[in-house]
């Protein structure tokens, strides 16, 4: 940081004379210090990024040896095996993340309205853990839980007979274990800013529940619930521990098939598929915040008063 | 139960439907209301069960032993003894402090001189710090690991040794560079929320008029008054590493949880004791850390906000 260019006790004593002169070693002091951020950013976040757009559209041919500029791998990626394994995932996200946003909305609701800052903060911190860090320990619990030898598998095999853990079925009971806490957590600081005075209001002029969460709640809180739903999307779209360590080989998913690419589980040629099918993990997730950032904007409009 | 119509709070208080008792007009909204708390009621209930289920199925399965029909802690013993245990959590843990160091070196110099002299950058920050929520790890991944390969291409390079340090066994110095861009939105997040909550520009001002140097400032009276924001970043990094699976395992490190992993092909019980113990723990140290700030767990629960 080049903290010395800062200019020295004058300019604090007084500002409007020392300022002109100051603004520019100010700000490349200032600038210095950001730097080093966007510097390893470019490094460690675009460098690999460019890479994966550079290996999606090369191709090396297995016979000759010579690698070529294609768009075979992004139109492979977008067939076959590849393309089951992107709906696989596609259509797991979208019904857990459905499952999971109105499941943790209205739980997000009952503890927003419960007095208890301990049993407030404890559900808050256990959902932290379990949205973001759970993963693998989550997997294991599960397996405990309705694994082959688990002690509730039994109870779940009379409501679904074939049930196992490492089937979409398996799949679609774990991964709101990790969503609904997410929501909860997105939720929440939407949930506590609702204001009684409103729902008064509201019961005040003769309107009922329905029509307080119609006309008032409803339209407030969409804005969140959508970009809560969101990021549950990308969430599951993006999970790849607790679909590793459950259902390895068995349940096709763009991320397991990803890593199995990486790992050099493919034809010869097709090496550089696994990039071309990250590259598409990484559009439908740009498109996914391209729809979740208006409405964040839009959100806090409302409750940051 | 805040939230509620104040003039019917008694009534809401009250653990059966009161309505009996109370005239005619809040005998109706206290119906009302006894109808929605005992939807309320089974709602959280049936979240509780699912939420909890899985946990202390996990603790039942590692307690009890199901042949012997006896009860032992004998797996929680046997954690340390267990090969790879000690290895792995040392490494880990040493991969967690690289990784705190690294994000607090980085960020804390560039938001605090974002916030005193260049507010125009904050937006790009912000967005730099949400293209991890967009690029999933396993897309990351993919991208590291092509420009790892990259510098394979010609033994005895500079690049060619730089590569092989980078991914040395023992201590893989890649895996923090990659964990601090995976961090980065949580703890952009917590010390936003703590920079937020001091004001800034006085207390360098005062620093400044008094005759402190810059490293001075930040270290004396930016970092004591930003401890909670750094305390609970620094307990999400810990813990996000702890939980990391994906890039570790695609790029052939056995961390914590890869050697969970690996370690659960063969007996039942050791990996369930330590997921659950990893999830207990991190969920009561981030619990604690959130008391210490005072305020609601800002970075936990805003990963998105």
């Amino acid at each position: 940081m080049a903290l010395t260019l800062d200019p020295p006790l004058t300019d604090a004593a007084d500002p409007v004379p020392a300022r002109r002169g100051a603004r520019r070693p100010r700000a490349l002091g200032a600038w210095a210090a950001v730097a080093p951020l966007l510097i390893y950013c470019t490094i460690f976040l675009g460098l690999p990024t460019w890479a994966l757009l550079y290996e999606a559209v090369r191709r090396t041919n297995p016979a000759t040896g010579v690698t070529s500029f294609t768009a075979q791998n992004l139109t492979d990626s977008w067939s076959g095996f590849y393309l089951t394994a992107m709906w696989g995932s596609l259509r797991l996200s979208l019904l857990t993340a459905t499952i999971s946003a109105i499941i943790g909305l209205a739980t997000a609701h009952a503890i927003a309205q419960s007095r208890g800052r301990v049993l407030k903060q404890a559900v808050l911190t256990a959902s932290g853990v379990l949205a973001n860090f759970g993963g693998i320990p989550l997997a294991f619990c599960f397996i405990a839980a309705a694994g082959t030898a688990g002690e509730a598998t039994g109870l779940i095999r009379k409501i679904d007979p074939g049930f196992a853990l490492d089937t979409f079925t398996g799949l679609v009971l774990v991964y709101p274990y990790f969503l609904i806490p997410l929501m909860v957590l997105t939720t929440m600081p939407a949930l506590e800013g609702l204001r009684r005075q409103w729902r008064e209001a509201a019961t005040g002029l003769g309107g009922t529940a329905w029509d307080y969460w119609r006309h008032i709640g409803g339209p407030i809180l969409l804005p969140t619930a959508l970009g809560g739903f969101v990021l549950c999307f990308g969430s599951a779209f993006a999970a790849y521990a607790t679909a590793q360590a459950l259902a390895g080989g068995t349940v096709p998913l763009i991320t397991l098939r990803i890593a199995s690419v990486l790992s050099g589980n493919v034809l010869a040629g097709q090496e550089n598929l696994g990039m071309a099918m990250s590259l598409n993990t990484i559009a439908i997730c740009a498109l996914m915040m391209a729809v979740y950032l208006p409405l964040r904007a839009r959100s806090a409009r409302w409750l940051d008063s | 139960m805040a939230g509620l119509v104040t003039d019917t709070l008694a009534a809401a208080d009250r653990p059966e439907p009161a309505g009996a008792a109370g005239p005619p007009s809040a005998r109706s909204l206290a119906e009302r209301l006894s109808r929605v708390r005992w939807w309320r009621v089974l709602m959280l209930a049936v979240v509780a069960i699912y939420l909890l289920g899985p946990l202390l199925s996990a603790l039942w399965f590692t307690v009890y032993n199901a042949r012997l029909h006896r009860f032992s802690l004998a797996p929680y013993g046997q954690l340390f003894g267990a090969s790879g245990f000690l290895t792995s959590v040392r490494m880990t843990f040493f991969l967690a402090l690289s990784t705190i160091a690294l994000e607090f070196v980085l960020l804390v110099p560039a938001m605090v001189a974002i916030r005193l002299r260049l507010p125009r950058l904050r937006g790009v920050v912000e967005s730099i710090a949400m293209v991890p929520l967009v690029v999933s790890p396993v897309a990351l991944t993919a991208g590291v690991s092509t420009v790892l390969g990259w510098g394979l291409n010609d033994q005895g390079s500079w690049m060619f040794r730089l590569d092989a340090d980078l991914q040395n066994q023992s201590f893989p110095l890649i895996l923090p560079l990659v964990y601090a861009i995976l961090v980065l939105p949580f703890a952009f997040r917590a010390l936003d929320a703590a920079l937020r909550a001091v004001d800034l520009k006085t207390l360098v001002e005062a620093a400044r008029g008094l005759g402190a140097s810059w490293p001075v400032v930040l270290w004396r009276v930016l970092l004591p008054n930003l401890r909670a924001g750094l305390l609970s970043g620094a307990v999400l990094t810990l813990a996000l590493v702890f939980g990391e699976y994906t890039i570790a395992s695609i790029l052939g490190f056995v961390p914590f949880a890869v050697w969970i992993v690996q370690d659960g092909q063969g007996s039942g019980q050791l990996p369930i004791a330590v997921s659950l113990l990893s999830l207990l723990l991190s969920w009561a140290v981030l619990f604690l850390v959130s008391f210490l700030g005072g305020r609601r767990a800002a970075a936990v629960t805003d990963r998105s906000a």
